[in-house]
């Protein structure tokens, strides 16, 4: 067990404490979550670390059910009295708040999968190990002639969630994270890996891969907008596709504002596609129950082509009739839930066989900037960035400037010739997912930049 | 707070250090929303804890934590000298500060109501009455309305001698209304989408704001956008309400004056910015009308980017960024000034929290108002007008932009002749400020919060201010986002 996380013990042994501050008032519905951990980062920029930080923290919040009335009450001061004024909090502003008709009653105890994603090595990452690291990828991105821009992290955290009505869930996690652009004069490259054991990340060979990039994108040229073939990497395709899943739920159905609406059931995608949530798969992160305490159930979102099964909290579930299923956020909340462990199911095509099949067609390593432009035909604007590249006769010949896309993700999931394996991909703009490349034809850029 | 901070001061002083500064930091947070006649969220916050910045062996070294006892200041401490010395690892130069005075200074930024006096269920209430008005329009599928308030004291003490205490009241508010119907979602919101407006203001900023007054606008106005004609693609003149100028200020001026961003160090996540250094003081970066102050002085308003003095206790500025057209001036911390050779830091290193290394932040980056009457602005034969933020989207180096907005109207001969739904426009930042054809006056001026701008490694989230007058450009690209 890593120091800087909170045994379940050490939790249980802090809900008593929650609970008696509880009794005081004549309350005993009461929920607790806590969360923290230790996380370190060593930014590198110019060559050189620049930014090098470490924090520890914890936080305790609690949640009363009073006469159909509920909210949260947060603090990281975990001392006797720092709870008892976080109870005395929550309780005094449950009373003042509106009741509401569709509270449930906090849930019971429940079982749980087992994941184990903690690596002891990972959480005591010293700030040396990871300097050594980034002094070595740098040297490698320093040895083209470029320069070297990144993160290596390391860090441990813990969530738990209890209640008095018999729950104790507790679960722990290591994550480490490293991400290196490689700048030329007029170009660049960028590559990015997650893992819960530092040990899988390959700095160095993000390293020559980043700078590899850098290197061929030299000199880009500038093409026209308009639709084009697009071979999009995983990072580009977790970036832009993981805007949709937030849709994925019952409550954002309820509420008019997902895409889903009058399209569960109906053919959306393309037949090739199938997208499950899956906490227990393989490659992916997290808690194996959600924040009401409920054990994550695997779902599969879109089944060639055709949306499936939704994620349901405890209120929608009751609302709808039907089981939750493990992917609502802690109440109280406007959003209801959303799955969070995506897999998208790959194919039997790769990275170089897409490339080697496309006559004229553009590469994409990194899509940036992200945003809504329409929220039910689901088109996304956004810019490429760090890798674009001029695909010709089924070889990559140079380096293009960068473009931005108005792309409709139903049209795009639409057009999927070749998937690759899915593996576990990194970016900025969504969580890090399951996800493989993808050839897309008729992808619609509307307009260049002047890099 | 004081005592902590002196003693995490101590702890590394002893240890060697060429600088160190330590910032404790309290929060207190209240958050209220509602959804559809419920609650949507109620919760209240509070953090405390304390961050360790040192440079020693000529490298940062940062350590936060919230364990606020001798031992857990002490582990901090040593830790915050242990990443320095690792910098080593990777080291081409030694970090220089510019020089800045020491101050001893109390702070608190003036307020009229406290927040936190007025009972919650008063505050749930006020948001109830603005839902239930939003949802007596027939087809308003989701009314959403929230409230955050925030008190924040800050002691920041450094091996200069400075032992600077400032405390911080911002409020927020917002609502909107959605509307799904026969395939299509509309939304329009006041007086700001995306939470609203925020300031470093108490509850009055929520009576100024008469948001009863507005809900039924707004409700009629998000169901009629289904039968509003889709906005028009092609080049014509632009005119922006102030709400969607403060973004655009944000994202094509405030980002690309960033002076870390311009030296390479947020390369890796924010980007970089086309303001090389050789642009200082040539590049035309606006029309003879524009000019862009970038002010966090109390004078310039209760902007999120007002305070006393930055995160590294360098006092509050006002500085030119562009005047009359030209390019004059970056945002800079004590290092980054260092390295440019300018004599003084201009104040605008920020961190979200204890837990955060400051960086270079926005302060208020603001439009200064025109001369010219609203009538002047909307005196053209035909124009597009736009009111609210729907999307916003700009490329690494903050060149190529694409905004889409709640609702357009064309104009002809200085008039709204047409609602427009899903109306958007795209182009350069400098063509675009270039283009920049009538400023309103400072009666149309308002301070806009931006309270979720995202930068750094880990990601911090900053509040920056907007002051913008309605204006008007020439011959932007409109609806490329819906082309083809």
């Amino acid at each position: 067990m890593p120091d800087d996380v909170l045994a379940k013990a050490q939790c249980e042994n802090l809900f008593g404490q929650v609970m008696d501050a509880a009794r005081v008032h004549g309350v005993s519905e009461m929920e607790a979550i806590l969360a923290g951990g230790s996380h370190a980062l060593t930014r590198f920029a110019n060559n050189t670390i620049h930014q090098n930080v470490a924090e520890r923290s914890v936080h305790l919040s609690v949640r009363p059910v009073i006469g159909g009335r509920t909210a949260r009450a947060s603090t990281n001061r975990l001392d006797h009295q720092g709870i008892r004024e976080v109870v005395d909090s929550a309780i005094a502003i449950t009373r003042l708040t509106e009741p509401d008709p569709e509270l449930l009653p906090l849930t019971s105890a429940q079982p749980y999968g087992d994941v184990r994603r903690t690596y002891e090595a990972t959480a005591h990452t010293t700030p040396p190990e990871r300097a050594l690291a980034v002094a070595e990828a740098i040297g490698a991105v320093e040895e083209k002639g470029q320069t070297a821009a990144g993160i290596y992290s390391t860090g441990a955290s813990m969530f738990a969630l209890l209640n008095s009505r018999g729950l104790s869930c507790w679960y722990s996690e290591t994550m480490a994270r490293f991400s290196i652009t490689a700048m030329a004069a007029d170009s660049s490259g960028w590559a990015k890996q997650s893992a819960c054991y530092h040990g899988d990340l390959k700095p160095l060979e993000m390293a020559l891969r980043a700078a590899r990039k850098a290197e061929r994108s030299r000199t880009p040229c500038e093409l026209p907008p308009g639709r084009y073939t697009v071979v999009l990497e995983p990072a580009a395709v977790l970036d832009l596709v993981g805007q949709m899943f937030p849709d994925f739920s019952a409550t954002a159905i309820r509420d008019g504002r997902s895409f889903l609406n009058d399209r569960i059931g109906k053919r959306v995608f393309g037949e090739n596609i199938s997208i499950y949530d899956d906490c227990y798969a393989a490659l992916q992160a997290g808690a194996p129950f959600d924040g009401e305490g409920v054990p994550r159930h695997r779902l599969t979102l879109v089944e060639r082509g055709v949306p499936r099964e939704i994620a349901y909290s405890r209120q929608a579930a009751a609302a709808a009739k039907v089981q939750p299923t493990g992917h609502g956020f802690p109440l109280p909340n406007e959003f209801g839930e959303a799955p969070v462990n995506i897999v998208i199911a790959g194919g039997d095509s790769s990275l170089d066989e897409m490339v080697g099949a496309t006559q004229r067609g553009i590469l994409v390593t990194r899509l940036w900037y992200i945003r809504e432009v329409d929220p039910y035909e689901k088109i996304f604007t956004g810019m490429t960035r760090d890798g674009t590249f001029l695909i010709e006769g089924g070889e990559i010949t140079r380096g293009v400037r960068n473009l931005r896309f108005n792309q409709s993700l139903i049209e795009m999931l639409s057009n999927v010739e070749a998937l690759s394996t899915a593996i576990r991909a990194s970016g900025e703009e969504s969580i890090d997912m399951v996800v493989p490349a993808m050839k897309v034809y008729d992808f619609h850029f509307t307009e260049v930049t002047r890099f | 707070m004081k005592n902590w901070a002196l003693q995490a001061l101590d702890a590394v002083s002893r240890r060697g250090v060429a600088y160190a500064d330590v910032r404790v930091v309290e929060t207190r947070d209240r958050e209220i929303s509602t959804k559809n006649g419920k609650p949507g969220h109620v919760s209240s916050s509070e953090s405390l804890g304390l961050g360790i910045r040192v440079l020693a062996h000529g490298c940062w070294g940062f350590a936060a934590t919230d364990e606020l006892t001798r031992e857990g200041i002490d582990s901090a401490a040593a830790l915050a000298m242990e990443i320095a010395r690792a910098g080593t690892a990777a080291h081409k130069a030694d970090v220089i500060l510019a020089p800045e005075d020491k101050y001893e200074v109390v702070w608190v930024s003036p307020f009229g109501v406290d927040p936190f006096s007025i009972p919650i269920d008063q505050q749930l209430s006020t948001l109830l009455a603005v839902d239930t008005e939003l949802r007596r329009q027939k087809d308003v599928s989701l009314a959403e309305a929230s409230m955050h308030f925030e008190w924040r004291r800050q002691v920041f003490a450094s091996t200069l001698g400075s032992l600077i205490d400032q405390t911080r009241c911002v409020s927020g508010t917002g609502f909107s209304a959605l509307s799904y119907k026969d395939g299509e979602i509309q939304r329009r919101s006041y007086p700001n989408s995306f939470g609203g407006q925020y300031q470093v203001k108490g509850y009055e900023l929520i009576d100024e704001l008469k948001l009863l007054d507005h809900a039924p606008r707004v409700a009629e106005e998000a169901v009629a956008l289904h039968s509003a004609a889709q906005c028009p693609e092609g080049e014509f003149d632009l005119i922006l309400d102030s709400s969607q100028l403060g973004l655009q200020i944000h994202e094509s001026i405030g980002h690309p004056i960033e002076l870390d961003r311009v030296l390479g160090t947020e390369a890796n996540y924010a980007g970089m910015s086309f303001l090389t250094l050789d642009q200082l003081g040539r590049l035309r970066y606006g029309s003879d009308l524009v000019n862009v102050v970038c002010d966090a002085r109390l004078e310039h308003g209760p902007g999120l980017g007002t305070f006393a003095f930055d995160d590294e206790g360098v006092p509050a500025q006002g500085t030119d960024i562009i005047r009359h057209g030209e390019f004059a001036g970056y945002m800079t911390s004590r290092e980054t000034a260092a390295q440019v050779g300018q004599p003084r830091s201009n104040g605008c290193m920020r961190a979200d929290g204890w837990a955060r290394l400051p960086l270079i932040r926005m302060t208020n980056v603001s439009l200064q108002p025109g001369n010219q009457t609203l009538e002047e602005v909307f005196d053209v034969d035909h124009a597009i007008y736009m009111e609210t933020n729907r999307s916003w989207s700009i490329d690494d180096k903050r060149y190529n932009f694409q905004f889409g907005c709640e609702i357009g109207w064309e104009v002809r001969q200085g008039k709204r002749v047409r609602m427009l739904k899903n109306p958007s426009y795209s182009g350069i930042s400098t063509e675009f400020w270039n283009s920049c054809a009538a400023i309103a006056g400072r009666e149309h001026w308002t301070l806009w919060g931006v309270p979720n701008c995202g930068k750094g490694q880990p990601e911090q989230v900053m509040g920056t201010g907007h002051g913008a007058s309605p204006a008007r450009f020439g011959k932007v690209r409109i609806g490329s986002a819906y082309a083809g």
